[in-house]
């Protein structure tokens, strides 16, 4: 059984993961343990480094080294184009399909009324600023299809009312691989509204 | 074991660990009662906890006293749309933020319950600001607090009734407000007993004012004792109603 010392306090660290239960916490602890120089170690230095190296991007709020990210720093990438995500996870996903070439702006989160999260908790007026003094023509609100990401999505179009630039957003509809049958009413609703000629 | 089943109206949820969340309902037969559902945060789950889905609800604890967990299965989305239409999106955070915020837990409000479905259903017409300002009116009667606007507080003409006191909630006829009408609130048109509402239903200045009107009894009366005062969803919907209309 544990004790109350360093290995208790590994699993209690462990455990508060998202994810992981004490009893993972615990079974993460015992692998890492028997592994000390194979994983254990080298995990530890890598944490540490890391920590130190990687930073918030100081223009869309992506994570990597450095004060600006790899993404903003790259030159072939259309800076008159923005796209507005919610987290960096959703910056990954739409990374991950290759399909936009554009830069990014991270809100940090979505409004939301219930929860109290308000403008002045996201990062929305640096993003008003930089399309004010940038080159940005379209950005695109890559919001999720919720009340808050709907909700955020309709807060920022008024802000940047009087513009010259283009505002645009996700379709919401069928999801590839997506069955009719199992779509909820709202879903077949909306990508009925937003056809498109065949 | 204490157990019942009904159809709801999800106002509100709140993560609660990794993977549930608290979620608020407005009940048909139950009212406003809260519930631990499991695995809210699931893909599968997380569609129906927008606020104004409505489910069937499935409620157990093991007393009555406990917050107990909800089965959840979904009846309806979101009213057709909503997304796209910020004013009516604001309208539907609104009510759900009231009904969340003012009424007693595990109280029953059957006609607030149906109200709120008829003004869902009401998004889709011309006239859903108006089926807004009267659902606010019949959540202040459920409250207890009814305004009286049929009549005039001081013996006045009924035919004339043009303000409404804001301490007593009674309409005022115009000859009786005419020496205190800089302290009274506006009676907006739709709402004076002599109206053709189908004339004056459209009218968006109009009901900017009745949304002030009720807003300022939700402030004084319903709200008047809590910390947080007027939900915030509230007062972003009158601002965002104010914002649309021309200067």
């Amino acid at each position: 059984m544990l004790h109350d010392g360093p290995l208790d306090l590994l699993v209690r660290q462990l455990s508060s993961l998202p994810g992981l239960g004490s009893r993972s916490a615990k079974r993460i602890a015992l692998h890492l343990l028997t592994n000390k120089e194979k994983l254990m170690q080298p995990l530890a230095k890598n944490l540490e480094y890391v920590a130190g190296i990687i930073n918030p991007c100081q223009s869309c709020g992506n994570l990597d080294e450095g004060d600006i990210c790899r993404i903003c720093r790259d030159p072939k990438r259309d800076r008159a184009t923005l796209c507005v995500v919610a987290s960096v996870a959703d910056l990954w996903a739409i990374e991950r399909t290759n399909s936009f070439r554009g830069v990014y702006h991270i809100l940090g989160g979505t409004l939301s009324a219930l929860d109290g999260i308000g403008p002045d908790d996201l990062n929305i007026r640096s993003l008003v600023d930089n399309i004010r003094n940038g080159e940005i023509t379209e950005m695109i609100l890559a919001l999720s299809a919720t009340v808050d990401g709907q909700s955020t999505a309709h807060y920022i179009n008024d802000q940047l009312k009087g513009l010259n630039i283009t505002v645009t957003r996700l379709a919401h509809g069928v999801p590839v691989g997506g069955e009719l049958d199992y779509l909820d009413d709202n879903t077949i609703s909306t990508a009925l509204k937003a056809r498109k000629q065949a | 074991m204490e157990r019942w089943t009904d159809q709801g109206i999800v106002l509100s949820a709140r993560g609660h660990g990794e993977g549930g969340a608290i979620v608020a309902l407005l009940t048909e037969n139950n009212g406003r009662h809260a519930g631990y559902v499991h695995g809210a945060q699931s893909k599968n789950k997380r569609a129906m906890l927008e606020p104004g889905s409505q489910v069937k609800c499935d409620w157990s604890a093991r007393d009555n006293e406990s917050l107990g967990t909800y089965a959840l299965e979904p009846e309806g989305g979101l009213p057709y749309g909503i997304l796209d239409e910020p004013l009516k999106l604001a309208a539907l955070l609104s009510a759900c933020s009231l009904c969340d915020c003012a009424l007693p837990e595990r109280e029953g409000h059957t006609g607030l319950y149906h109200g709120l479905l008829q003004l869902m259903t009401s998004f889709e017409s011309d006239y859903w600001a108006v089926s807004y300002v009267m659902w606010e009116i019949s959540l202040l009667r459920e409250l207890g607090f009814r305004l009286e606007l049929d009549k005039c507080a001081a013996h006045g003409d009924p035919l004339t009734l043009e303000y409404v006191s804001p301490k007593s909630g009674r309409a005022v006829s115009r000859a009786e407000a005419a020496p205190y009408k800089e302290k009274l609130l506006v009676l907006p048109h739709f709402l004076r007993p002599n109206c053709n509402r189908a004339d004056t239903a459209g009218d968006n200045e109009d009901v900017l004012i009745a949304l002030k009107m009720t807003g300022h009894f939700l402030e004084h009366w319903v709200f008047a004792h809590h910390t947080k005062g007027v939900p915030e969803a509230r007062l972003l919907f009158q601002q965002r109603f104010a914002d649309m209309l021309p200067l």
